[in-house]
């Protein structure tokens, strides 16, 4: 019985590691040809994961494995649209990675342990089950992007990835090893009793603090922690790069919010200073570098780097308010970052990368359709009403002056102004520019049906965001036992 | 409510329904039925608002035709329309330019029909939307939405260096929008969490804040207006954009930022207007005055009528800052009236460009040899540019001035050598266009007006001629509206 209540809780992460294993061995026994069935379990699986975890969820919060793993309704949504993101990622990809000869069973086993990492993320209440998802998310990203053998730039990237990635992870366990030292526990939630009752060595705890937030700062890629966004996102296959650039974003912020928020709670106002800075410098670096970029990947990661600058926005104000909003951003950016690199993909073919900005001139007149979902994402990452980008800023902002801090969101406008800029320019070369190239374009019928759900679902949301807005409030509350 | 309907509703839907309608249509194989669709929608468009102005009713400055939903309730957000005196006639003239613009691009406009007429279609709407919207999210939303087809517009329709003035069109309207926003937001905060105008109306804010919101108003407003020193994307948008384009700039997105300035900057932060008038009613005067100068100097036509578009627009925003019943109900006639005229010379610049593919001044002279209804047209329209008594542009003009010796005698000194400056810069560049002899063979080979282009300038010249022998159907609906907001505005909401 103590077995069962301490599995329930885990039972998706469970399903899904034993249904990787089946299909790594499956997929042995697969030609190349039928590697469609290794697919289609896949989605299966992803199927599977979501029926149990709805199944599962429980109201309140609930702890197992003596509280190392919690499960409440924040990790629950957040894994709901983790699960939709990756099967999202592989109908885009499908395609894409066939024409490329990279559409194996290790690709899909390792987004599936990828996810796990995700999923453990998002789940964990202790230091060391944080540290085991983030690195089992991590290495299983290096070998993704390395997947490419003979690609010189994805190997390099790979390269960069590992050696800063690592970097990164010692930071951390640095920082934590000094938490540790100083609250004597590794569990989120003792370690923020044993800080609340001020016998913990304040500058240990500081210092600990500054090496955490730093190995955070690396993993979400903010500026001054950035440099390896934009030769990542460039240089691996862009399959893989859309794995990076979305459902991970969802577990990283799980995973601050899990530090930050439940574990050093009481440290908020050392913290939130650092957020400011990691903040502002994110948002105008990530903004003013997008402008000088050709090429389409580089310049969504220096996007990248300017919202996730802005989501830290929303931690900065705390409360529901704060934390609710920060959450709808990121689920936000997810969903747009989706669509943008599934343009490109879709874009893509045999031979051919369509990721420079060249590639989408003249789009309306090649594809009026392709063209309008693209105008729709990039009206969407600027912020420009009537799409759900609108909303995620806006709420971002309210939590921002609700917060006292009105100077932040001028500045916070001000950069985003700037970046409407590179976003506009997307437009005015789909739009306004005669095509290079006049080779029709060949969508799948599955990838181009998604592209499409995927761009209405950015307008559609931005018309109706009441409901998404207050699921990610009401899971924040409840998850963090808010007011 | 007639028979059953959400008037402003349908006024807004209707139109972008059909734009979507016409979008669907497809390549430019279709674009007969495109462009059918299009005028259906457009007039539909425009009788749907018409029982907005018969079912008005004169004695009362409350809000009618309100409909109020919930939209966002986690940030207690409505879908809350409504008009009032101040912006009944707006949502009215939007409707009525639509069909104008439509029939205006029927021909001339050939690739990417579909999308040209759905871009404006989809425009009307959203604009009224700006017009009727009481909450001040949904007035955001409309207010945003209201630059992308715009900026297309621009971009794909437009002259040689049109996707330079879309972008600056853009980035210059987008700078001013978001500290609105941050303005929108911290109002939401003070009045204790809601985002009804009208809320916001009620709200008293300390000096320093009021000044603060002022200026973040004034930079969304003023760079609409536009107001001097921000105007300089106005020339540049106007000379690239198609003639249907322009005819929108002029007509109703113009007046989108002096209706801000009456619906937000005025009513909600009334200490800090006052204080700062001096400063707005000198950047008035100094685009009355200073870009009448510069007006009289252009040797393009297009950008003639825009700087002279900016220059009478300073009319308007020195009639709202003087504060009296004269300057305000005129600020309005004058939107209203610049409305028609500055449609209407764009619309004849539209015409001569069509036929010849230039703007220059110099390229013509002695058009009236060759197209004589055209110039007879052109005449009344220059005339109503130059504020001559008889036509809409003389009310508003005069109305304004009215108001402004009630303030101060300069104030109006200075306003009124429009009339002169007005004057020179249209009637010589009409002389310079259209008398003397033919001045080269392609003005000798000119063809006069063809009845689709006729029947845009009849309706005009009725409307101008009408607005200015009998402008009481105009301003009646106002003083109800104008004079609460006077009285509002009287009433410090200091703390």
């Amino acid at each position: 019985m103590d077995l069962m209540t301490n599995l329930m809780p885990a039972a998706a992460e469970i399903f899904l590691l034993v249904m990787v294993c089946v299909i790594l061995i499956a997929d042995l026994m697969i030609r190349q040809s039928g590697r469609l069935v290794t697919y289609m379990l896949v989605q299966l699986t992803l199927l599977g994961c979501s029926v149990i975890t709805v199944g599962t969820h429980e109201n309140g919060v609930v702890h197992a494995f003596n509280n190392m793993f919690v499960d409440d309704l924040m990790s629950d949504v957040l894994k709901l649209l983790t699960y939709l993101a990756v099967s999202m990622m592989l109908v885009y990809s499908r395609q894409y990675l066939t024409v490329r000869g990279l559409f194996s069973g290790e690709y899909m086993v390792l987004a599936l342990f990828a996810m796990l990492g995700m999923m453990v993320m998002i789940s964990a209440n202790h230091f060391l089950t944080l540290y085991l998802g983030l690195e089992l998310l991590s290495l299983s990203l290096y070998a993704m992007v390395a997947l490419q053998r003979d690609s010189a730039v994805a190997t390099e990237a790979a390269m960069k990835y590992f050696i800063l990635g690592a970097l990164a992870s010692g930071l951390l366990l640095y920082g934590m090893s000094m938490l540790y030292g100083a609250t004597g526990s590794l569990e989120l939630g003792a370690v923020a009793s044993a800080i609340q009752s001020g016998e913990a060595d304040k500058n240990l705890l500081v210092f600990g603090l500054v090496f955490v937030v730093s190995g955070l700062a690396f993993k979400l890629g903010v500026v001054p922690f950035h440099m390896w966004v934009p030769d990542v996102y460039h240089g691996a296959p862009t399959a893989m790069t859309m794995l990076i650039g979305s459902a991970p974003k969802l577990a990283a912020f799980a995973f601050v919010v899990r530090i930050l928020v439940e574990g050093l709670q009481p440290l908020v106002q050392h913290w939130s200073g650092m957020l400011v800075i990691l903040a502002i410098a994110s948002m105008g670096l990530g903004n003013i570098t997008a402008i000088a970029q050709t090429n389409l990947k580089r310049m969504l990661a220096y996007s990248t780097i300017a919202h996730m600058g802005f989501m830290l926005l929303g931690l900065i104000s705390g409360g529901v308010e704060g934390y609710g909003t920060s959450m709808f951003y990121a689920v936000v950016y997810v969903l747009m970052s989706l669509g943008a690199f599934g343009m490109i993909m879709l874009l893509s073919r045999e031979g051919f990368e369509a990721d420079t900005l060249d590639d989408f001139k003249g789009l309306n007149q090649r594809s009026p359709w392709l063209a309008f979902l693209m105008l729709l994402l990039m009206f969407s990452m600027a912020g420009v009403p009537p799409t759900v980008g609108f909303y995620a800023k806006f709420s971002v902002l309210n939590a921002v002056v609700g917060a006292g801090h009105i100077w932040l969101a001028v500045v916070a406008v001000l950069f985003s102004l700037i970046g409407a800029f590179y976003y506009l320019r997307i437009v005015k070369l789909m739009y306004f520019d005669a095509p290079e190239s006049h080779t029709p374009i060949k969508v799948d019928s599955d990838a181009a049906l998604l592209m499409s759900v995927n761009g209405f679902a950015v307008l559609l949301l931005g018309l109706l965001p009441n409901q998404l807005m207050s699921v990610c409030a009401v899971a924040v509350q409840q998850s963090l036992l808010l007011p | 409510m007639i028979f059953g309907l959400p008037i402003i509703s349908v006024a807004i839907w209707l139109p972008i329904i059909f734009g979507i309608l016409v979008l669907a249509t497809g390549g430019d194989k279709n674009a007969p039925l495109a462009r059918a669709l299009a005028m259906v929608g457009s007039v539909l468009g425009f009788l749907v608002t018409i029982p907005l102005y018969t079912g008005f009713a004169l004695d009362t400055s409350q809000m009618q035709f309100v409909e109020l939903h919930n939209w966002i309730p986690r940030f207690n957000i409505h879908y809350h329309l409504g008009v009032d005196g101040i912006s009944v006639l707006f949502i009215l003239l939007t409707a009525f330019f639509t069909p104008l613009v439509v029939l205006a691009g029927w021909q001339v406009i050939e690739k990417r029909v579909a999308q040209y007429m759905a871009a404006f279609l989809i425009m009307s709407g959203v604009m009224i939307g700006v017009f009727a919207a009481l909450d001040a999210i949904l007035f955001y939303v409309f207010w945003e939405a209201m630059l992308i087809p715009m900026f297309l517009i621009i971009g794909i329709w437009g002259g040689q260096n049109r996707v330079y003035a879309a972008v600056k069109f853009f980035l210059y309207t987008l700078l001013g929008s978001l500290l609105m926003l941050v303005a929108l937001i911290y109002l939401y905060n003070q009045s204790g969490g809601s985002f009804s105008i009208l809320d916001f109306h009620k709200v008293a804010i300390p000096m320093t804040a009021q000044i603060l919101i002022f200026i973040a108003f004034f930079f969304a407003f003023a760079v609409k207006v536009p107001m001097f020193p921000v105007h300089t994307w106005l020339p540049d948008a106007h000379v690239e954009a198609p003639t249907g384009g322009s005819v929108v700039l002029a007509a109703i997105m113009l007046k989108v930022g002096a209706y801000g300035f009456l619906r937000f900057s005025v009513p909600i932060v009334p200490d800090a207007s006052h204080k700062l008038a001096g400063v707005m009613i000198a950047l008035s005067l100094i685009a009355v005055v200073y870009i009448g100068l510069v007006a009289l100097i252009q040797s393009d036509m297009k950008k003639l009528v825009a700087y002279s578009s900016i220059s009478h627009m300073g009319f308007v925003t020195l009639g709202i800052f003087i504060f009296n019943a004269y300057g305000m109900e005129g600020a309005l006639l004058q939107m209203i009236s610049h409305g028609f005229v500055s449609g209407a010379l764009f619309l004849c610049v539209g015409v001569l460009y069509d036929r010849m593919h230039s703007r220059n001044i110099a390229d013509y002279g002695g058009v009236a040899n060759t197209m004589p209804v055209f110039a007879a047209f052109f005449m009344l329209f220059a005339m109503a540019n130059s504020g001559l008594p008889g036509t809409s542009g003389f009310v508003g003009e005069f109305t304004v001035i009215l108001g402004a010796m009630k303030a101060n005698f300069w104030y109006a000194f200075a306003a009124a050598t429009t009339l002169v400056f007005g004057a020179a810069y249209t009637l010589w560049m009409y002389k310079r266009v259209i008398f003397g002899a033919a001045a080269n063979s392609h003005v000798a080979e000119l063809t006069d007006l063809t009845l689709r282009e006729k029947t845009i300038m009849a309706i005009l010249a009725v409307t101008v001629l009408g607005m200015g022998l009998y402008p009481l159907p105009f301003s009646e609906v106002m003083h109800a509206s104008v004079n609460d907001l006077l009285v509002h505005v009287a009433h410090s909401k200091l703390p």
